[in-house]
C-alpha cells in the first residue's frame, strides 16, 4: 500500500503541539519550544506551533516568544475542554494539510493519550517519553559520548542523516533507545516534561510571530465529559516517592539544622520526602511513618539522599533498590558507602550546603 | 456482549535487568511475567463479568510461550483465551503491534455491545502507545488513565486521572479503556481455575489466519511494518555502586551536581 | 521431586498470595495480639483455598493432596499460623466429614465449609486423654432420636471462632481403650456447649485454642458421623492427613527460615566480611538446605502414596510429620543463631518462627507417637 506519510520530501518544519488547560499554556509548552527552537536552527526550518481550544488566540504570543515562527491556531467551542476524538481531527487534519516534518507533544496524560491516536491515523510512528532529541549527528555523537558507555571509536555512523533521533529510556531505565522513524513523516514525539530547558522569554520574538487560524471540520466526540475535577496534591507518600532524602544519627549535633538542610536539598532536586533512619525516628526527630528500614517502610525512589547515615543492613534493606544512592557521612568507611552510586565523605553540615548550591547552579546552567 | 483484553508477556524489570554488551536486552536471560497494568484490565473486565455475566476474551501477540500467560488469565476466570503468534508478526513496534491486535479483535468480531480493555502501558516499553492505536484503527473512542470505571445499560462511566485531578466521563459502547494500577486490586487464580486451565483450548491465530483481515497487510505488521526502528540502544556509562567523589568538598558537590545533570536526574 | 506444571502453577499462585496478603503488619499483630483475622480467612476461601481437598460436588475444589500440602507448604513459608486458617476445614475439621460422612451430612455441611461461611473444628484431646484414648471421659448416650454428650475438650484450635466441631465421645462404656467411641458434628450453638477462654500460647498466636464443654448437649442422632463405635479409627485416619499438613507447615516454616538466614549471612559483615563467609555460617546453611529438601521430597511422596492408598502411607504420614517437624525446629534454632542478637528480637522473623516450630513436633500426635507408629508398623 501507498501511504501520503511516506514521501517524506513532502514534509517540512518543526511543529509543537501547544497545550492548553482551562486556557492556560502548560509549562512543557515552553521547554518543547524552546527545545523546538534548536532543532529548526540545526535543520534551518521553521518552529511552529499548533494551539487548540476556544478563545486561545492571545496565548500565542507567548509561545512566539519562546521561539516559534509561527502558531497555527484552530478554534472551536468543542476544543474548549480536551477530547480525545475532536482534538485528533483537528490534529490530524492540519498535520496532513501542511506536513511537518516533526511534530513534537509533551508527554503529559493528554499527550500521551492524543499523540498515538494521531500516529495511528497519519500512518506514521511515534516514540514516547523521549527524554533527549538531536537531528544533527554530531550534537548526537556528543550526547552519546557522554550519556553512554558505547565506545564510539568502534563504530560508523552516517553522518549525514537528518532524521530526528528521540532518545528514552527503557525497560525501567535499565537501558536508553534511540529511535528513528526513518520511512514516513512526521516523526512525531512525546516529551517528557521537566526534562527540556526552557529558553529566556523574548519579547520581540513574540511580536514578531505569525498566528494563523485555521479551521477544522470536527464531529461531536462519543466520549462525554461530565465533569472535570481539579484536586490539590496529596499528603507525603513516602514509599512511591521519586526522590527522599533521608537523614540519620549524624545530624544530632544540630538536629534543627540538619532536618532544614535535608529540607533543602529535598525541594531543590525537585520535592521530595524528607524521611529517616531508624536511630533517627526512635529519637522522635522524625514520625515513624517516615522510618525506612527492616522495621519501616521499603522505598524505591529515583533518588536517594542518606544524610548521616552509616547504613547498617537494617536501614539498607528499606532502601537498596534505589535507583541512585547519594551518601553523605563523615566515617568514609561507613557501610552506607557500599550501597551508595555517588559517594561523598565529610561532615554533612559542612557538605549538604554546598551540594544545594551546587546542584542549583548546575539546574540554572541547564 | 463480549469483552477484550490486550495483554502482553513481559520481561520483569523490577528484578535485575540483564544487558549483553552491545546494549540489547538479555530477554532469555529474564523472568517473564503478565504485564501489570494489563492485569488490572483483566480485573477490571471480570468485575463487569461478574455482574454481567458476559464473555471475557483475552488477547495477546506474542511467541508460543506466551501461551503459558492464557493460562494463568483462564485460572482467574476469563472465558476464552487467544494468542497471535507468527514469526510475520515479530519485530512490530507499537504501531505494527497495534494493527495486529486490532486486526485480531477485528477477526474475532467486536460489536456493538463490546468494550475492549487495555493496560495503561507495558513495563518493558512504557509507551502507553498500543491501547490508543488499536482504539484508532478499531475505530472506536478511547478514555485512556481510567481510575474507576462503572458499566450500566451498554454505559461506560469512567474517572479518566490527569497530572492534578481527574475528569468524569462517559461513553457508550464499542469502547477502549485503559487502566492504571489504582484501578483495582488483580484477584488471584483459584485452586480449580488452575487444576481446570491446563485442559482448556487457546485459539492461536497465525498470519494465514489474519491475512484476509483489511488491516492486517505485510507493510503495516512485524519488522517491515513499523514505522519507528531502533537507531542505537546503549547503557548509561556509571555502573551503579560506590564511587566515591574527590577533591574539595566544593569539588565533590560541583562533580556530584555534574552526574546528576547526566543522568538527568535534575 | 520435578513438578509438573500444574503444581507449579499451583505453587506460583499460593506464593504470590502469601506473599501478598500475609503482610508484616498483620502477621506482628496476630503475634502480639492473637485473636483471629476473619477477613483473611474469607479471602482465603474466595480463591478455594478452604476447600482445596473437599470434592467439588461439594462446593470445593477437588485438589490431591500434593495441591494441598504445597499451599500449606507456601502459606507457613510467609506465616505459619494464617497456613491454618486454610488447613482446618481441608484437614482435621472437613476431613472427616469428606471421608465418613453420608450424603445428607456433606451436603449440609461441606459446602458452608468450603466456601469460608462456616469454620468447622476437631476435638479429640481430653484434660486427661491425649495420645491415649482410652482416657476419653467424654459420654454420648442415646435419648430417643438424640444422643446426649457430656464433658470437656481442650487445646481445640480454632474452638473460640468454630460453628461445628467434630467431637469424639464414648457410646460403648462397656468397650475397652480405644473401642467404643464414636463422631459427632455438633453445633457449638446449641445449649450446654460452652467456650473456653483462649489459651496464652508460645507461638502460632492468631488461631485461637480454647476448651469446650458439653453440658448435657441434645445432639440429633443424625450428626453422628460415621459408624457408631467405630469413631477412634476414623479419627487415626484423619489424623494421617493432618500429619501430612504439620509436616508441610513446618516444611514451609524452615524453608521461610532459610531464606531469611541466607539473606542475612550475606548482608551482615563483621570482621570485614560478610558473616556468610565464615564456615562456621555456611556449614549451618548447608545442613538447613539439606534437611529441607529432604523432608521436601519425603512429604511430596507421602502425600502421593496417600492418594494412591498406598498400605504403608499411614507410617509414612507419620515419618513425615516426624521428621519435618523435628527439622524445623533444629532449622529455626540455626536461623537464630545465625541472626545472633537480632534474632531474638521480635522485629526479626527468625524470632517467631522459632517460636512457632516448638508446637510442631507436639500437636497432631508428639514425635514419640509418631516413632511409636512407625515402630508398630514395622514390627507388627
Amino acid at each position: 500500500m501507498e501511504y501520503n506519510s511516506a514521501k517524506i520530501e513532502d514534509f517540512h518544519d518543526i511543529w509543537v503541539f501547544c497545550e492548553q488547560r482551562s486556557g492556560k499554556l502548560m509549562e512543557t509548552d515552553f521547554e518543547l519550544v524552546s527545545e523546538g527552537r534548536k532543532l529548526a536552527d540545526e535543520r534551518k526550518a521553521q518552529l511552529v506551533g499548533v494551539l487548540l481550544g476556544e478563545n486561545v488566540k492571545e496565548l500565542a504570543k507567548e509561545i512566539g516568544g519562546y521561539g516559534a515562527d509561527k502558531v497555527y491556531v484552530i478554534e472551536d467551542p468543542s476544543l474548549k475542554e480536551y477530547s480525545s476524538e475532536t482534538y485528533a481531527d483537528a490534529l490530524c487534519q492540519i498535520v496532513m494539510d501542511k506536513k511537518p516534518e516533526v511534530l513534537l507533544i509533551g508527554a503529559s496524560t493528554i499527550g500521551r493519550e492524543l499523540a498515538p491516536r494521531c500516529a495511528a491515523r497519519l500512518h506514521t510512528g511515534l516514540t514516547a517519553d523521549c527524554t533527549h532529541l538531536d537531528i544533527d549527528m554530531n550534537k548526537y555523537l556528543d550526547f552519546l559520548k557522554e550519556a553512554s558507555s558505547i565506545d564510539l571509536s568502534t563504530k560508523k555512523f552516517k553522518m549525514e542523516d537528518t532524521n530526528l533521533k528521540m532518545t528514552r529510556p527503557a525497560f525501567g531505565g535499565h537501558m536508553m533507545a534511540t529511535i528513528t522513524c526513518p520511512r514516513f513523516r512526521p516523526c512525531m514525539s512525546t516529551v517528557r516534561p521537566g526534562v527540556m530547558k526552557k529558553g529566556e522569554y523574548d519579547p520581540a520574538k513574540a511580536e514578531k510571530l505569525v498566528v494563523e487560524e485555521y479551521h477544522a471540520a470536527l464531529t461531536d466526540p462519543l466520549v462525554k465529559v461530565v465533569k472535570i475535577v481539579t484536586e490539590e496534591k496529596k499528603g507525603v507518600d513516602l514509599t512511591g516517592a521519586e526522590i527522599v532524602v533521608a537523614v540519620g544519627a549524624g545530624i544530632s549535633k544540630d538536629v534543627e539544622k540538619g532536618m532544614a538542610l535535608a529540607n533543602e536539598l529535598a525541594e531543590v532536586l525537585g520535592g521530595g520526602v524528607v524521611a529517616g533512619s531508624r536511630p533517627a525516628v526512635e529519637a522522635g526527630w522524625l514520625d515513624h511513618e517516615l522510618q525506612i528500614g527492616q522495621t519501616g517502610k521499603t522505598v524505591r525512589p529515583k533518588i536517594y539522599v542518606a544524610l548521616g547515615i552509616s547504613g547498617a543492613i537494617q536501614h539498607k534493606a528499606g532502601m537498596q533498590d534505589s535507583e541512585t544512592v547519594i551518601a553523605v557521612n563523615s566515617n568514609p568507611s561507613a557501610p552506607i558507602f557500599e550501597a551508595a552510586t555517588y559517594g561523598i565523605a565529610g561532615d554533612l553540615f559542612e557538605v549538604v550546603p554546598k551540594m544545594i548550591a551546587s546542584i542549583r547552579a548546575a539546574k540554572a546552567a541547564k | 456482549m463480549k469483552i477484550y483484553v490486550c495483554v502482553k508477556q513481559v520481561p520483569d524489570t523490577s528484578g535485575k535487568v540483564a544487558v549483553k554488551e552491545n546494549g540489547v536486552l538479555d530477554r532469555a536471560s529474564m523472568k517473564t511475567i503478565i504485564n501489570p497494568d494489563d492485569l488490572n484490565a483483566v480485573e477490571a473486565a471480570l468485575q463487569i463479568k461478574d455482574q454481567e455475566g458476559c464473555e471475557v476474551i483475552a488477547v495477546t501477540m506474542g511467541p508460543p510461550a506466551a501461551a503459558g500467560m492464557l493460562r494463568e488469565l483462564y485460572a482467574m476466570g476469563v472465558d476464552k483465551a487467544v494468542l497471535i503468534s507468527g514469526r510475520e508478526f515479530g519485530g512490530s513496534d507499537t504501531f505494527a503491534t497495534s494493527q495486529v491486535l486490532a486486526g485480531g479483535i477485528h477477526h474475532l468480531g467486536l460489536e456493538k455491545e463490546d468494550i475492549v480493555f487495555c493496560g495503561r502501558q507495558a513495563i518493558d516499553g512504557d509507551t502507553a502507545q498500543v491501547g490508543p492505536q488499536i482504539a484508532e484503527k478499531l475505530n472506536i473512542p478511547q478514555i485512556t488513565y481510567a481510575g474507576e470505571v462503572r458499566y450500566e445499560n451498554g454505559k461506560v462511566f469512567v474517572k479518566r486521572m490527569m497530572e492534578n485531578g481527574y475528569m468524569e466521563v462517559e461513553a457508550e459502547t464499542p469502547v477502549l479503556i485503559t487502566c492504571i494500577k489504582e484501578l483495582n486490586t488483580p484477584r488471584y487464580m483459584t485452586v480449580r481455575g488452575i487444576l481446570d486451565c491446563f485442559d482448556k483450548e487457546i485459539t492461536v491465530l497465525d498470519y494465514p489466519t489474519l491475512e484476509n483481515e483489511p488491516l492486517i497487510d505485510k507493510t503495516t505488521i512485524g519488522l517491515s511494518g513499523s514505522p519507528t526502528t531502533i537507531f542505537q540502544s546503549f547503557t548509561p556509562p556509571v555502573a551503579k555502586g560506590g564511587e566515591m567523589l574527590e577533591g574539595t568538598t566544593q569539588e565533590k558537590c560541583d562533580a556530584l551536581a555534574a552526574k546528576l545533570v547526566r543522568k538527568q536526574l535534575i | 521431586m520435578i513438578l509438573p506444571e500444574k503444581y507449579q502453577l499451583l505453587r506460583k499462585n499460593f506464593r504470590n498470595f502469601a506473599e501478598t496478603e500475609f503482610t508484616d503488619e498483620l502477621q506482628k499483630k496476630l503475634d502480639i495480639e492473637g485473636g483471629y483475622e476473619a477477613e483473611m480467612y474469607h479471602k482465603m476461601a474466595r480463591y478455594g483455598f478452604t476447600g482445596i481437598k473437599i470434592p467439588v460436588e461439594y462446593g470445593g475444589q477437588g485438589g490431591d493432596s500434593l495441591a494441598y500440602v504445597l499451599m500449606i507448604e507456601e502459606f507457613a513459608r510467609v506465616c505459619p499460623v494464617l497456613a491454618i486458617y486454610a488447613n482446618t476445614p481441608n484437614s482435621l475439621g472437613g476431613g472427616p466429614l469428606v471421608m465418613c460422612g453420608n450424603e445428607e451430612q456433606k451436603k449440609k455441611y461441606l459446602p458452608d465449609i468450603a466456601s469460608g461461611k462456616k469454620h468447622i473444628v476437631f476435638a479429640l484431646t481430653e484434660p486427661g486423654a491425649g495420645s491415649d484414648a482410652g482416657g476419653t471421659l467424654t459420654t454420648a448416650v442415646a435419648d430417643g432420636d438424640d444422643f446426649i454428650l457430656n464433658g470437656r475438650k481442650c487445646f481445640v484450635s480454632g474452638a473460640p471462632i468454630a460453628d461445628y466441631a467434630i467431637i469424639y465421645a464414648k457410646t460403648d462404656p462397656s468397650a475397652k481403650g480405644s473401642r467404643g467411641i464414636s463422631m459427632f458434628i455438633v453445633d457449638l450453638k446449641l445449649p450446654g456447649v460452652t467456650i473456653g477462654k483462649a489459651e496464652a500460647k508460645m507461638g502460632i498466636n492468631g488461631y485461637p485454642t480454647s476448651d469446650i464443654t458439653l453440658d448435657n448437649v441434645r445432639v440429633s442422632k443424625a450428626d453422628l458421623l460415621g459408624p457408631l463405635n467405630d469413631g477412634f479409627r476414623m479419627a487415626m485416619k484423619t489424623l494421617d492427613g493432618g500429619r501430612l499438613g504439620i509436616s508441610a507447615q513446618a516444611l514451609g516454616l524452615a524453608q521461610g527460615c532459610r531464606e531469611e538466614a541466607i539473606r542475612y549471612a550475606k548482608e551482615r559483615k563483621q570482621f570485614g566480611k560478610p558473616i556468610a563467609a565464615n564456615q562456621g555460617v555456611s556449614f549451618m546453611i548447608a545442613d538447613m538446605a539439606t534437611e529441607i529438601e529432604a523432608a521436601r521430597e519425603l512429604i511430596y511422596q507421602t502425600a502421593i502414596a496417600k492418594d494412591a492408598n498406598s498400605p504403608d502411607s499411614s507410617m509414612k504420614c507419620a515419618m513425615s510429620k516426624y521428621f519435618a517437624s523435628e527439622m524445623a525446629n533444629r532449622v529455626a534454632y540455626k536461623a537464630v543463631q545465625i541472626f545472633g542478637g537480632y534474632g531474638y528480637i521480635k522485629d526479626y522473623k527468625v524470632e517467631r518462627f522459632y517460636r512457632d516450630a516448638r508446637i510442631m513436633s507436639i500437636y497432631e500426635g508428639t514425635s514419640q507417637i509418631q516413632q511409636l507408629v512407625i515402630a508398630n508398623t514395622l514390627l507388627r
